[in-house]
């Protein structure tokens, strides 16, 4: 009976749930990114030239734009979780706090969208 | 209770408050993981703010060739390369240091010698990856 419905001395006890998720979800994207990030700079430092064709060509293949798509999505979240932190470590009032994270969800929001139409756009 | 003793517990009391920015900027020496964790949420916070910007040069780096010239006109101002700089150090630093935490989740090198050392390596490698974008970027090789 207890254990049906986790009732009782030995019941788990749980919160809101983004504590480990959030911070699970933080170290993901940072593998993600830090993967992209090394593509990128291989890319960049080894080009001979830096021209609009190695450049472009490179973003135009769907697996290339996918990546990318994968990565700024997991930086956008990633971003989330920090800046978030940062409201909760020193700003005390709930009022400005929800503002300031409100805030924050929207601009990553909008940046998210504009990846998209970026990526889409070569 | 005598006056003796009041006047004991009035001037003897220490008074221990929470650490303000001014302890820590100018009263505590800061070891080098501390150094790097704050730079962390810094550049972090940085690189938030500036996402308009870099998505802004990404999107005319890559509509057309126009928009690439015009990428390249931007960024060719010495201004704007220094700005772009101090970005390229604000992603590797925490990128580097973001690895460091990583390897730290994993338990790795958590004792106290151990962690300095990683921190020092963190600010050494951020910035030497810095210098090579930095080459790059100011057109060395």
């Amino acid at each position: 009976m207890a254990s049906k419905n986790n009732i009782g001395p030995r019941r788990l006890v749980v919160g809101a749930h983004y504590g480990v998720k959030d911070w699970l979800a933080q170290r993901v994207t940072a593998i993600v990114m830090a993967v992209y990030t090394i593509v990128l700079l291989v890319a960049f430092l080894g080009a001979q030239e830096f021209s609009y064709e190695g450049w472009a060509g490179l973003f135009a293949k769907q697996w290339f734009k996918l990546f990318s798509l994968v990565t700024f999505l997991g930086l956008f979240y990633h971003a989330w979780v920090g800046i978030r932190d940062i409201w909760m470590d020193y700003v005390k009032s709930a009022g400005l706090r929800l503002f300031l994270m409100l805030l924050t969800i929207f601009w990553l929001l909008a940046c998210a969208a504009w990846t998209v139409q970026i990526l889409w756009s070569v | 209770m005598s006056e003796a003793v009041k006047d004991a517990a009035k001037k003897g009391r220490p008074e221990f408050r929470n650490i303000g920015i001014g302890d820590i900027t100018g009263k505590y020496r800061m070891p080098p993981s501390a150094i790097v964790s704050i730079l962390h949420r810094i550049s972090g916070a940085a690189l938030f703010l500036m996402l308009p910007f870099l998505l802004y040069l990404l999107q005319q780096s890559l509509r057309s060739e126009i928009s690439f010239a015009h990428f390249a006109g931007i960024v060719d101002n010495v201004f704007v390369k220094i700005i772009l700089l101090g970005l390229s150090w604000a992603y590797l630093h925490h990128f580097t240091a973001g690895i460091r935490h990583l390897f730290m989740d994993n338990h790795f090198a958590l004792d106290k010698d151990a962690a300095q050392s990683t921190a020092r390596w963190v600010l050494v490698i951020g910035l030497a990856l810095t210098a090579l974008v930095g080459l790059k970027m100011f057109g060395v090789f």
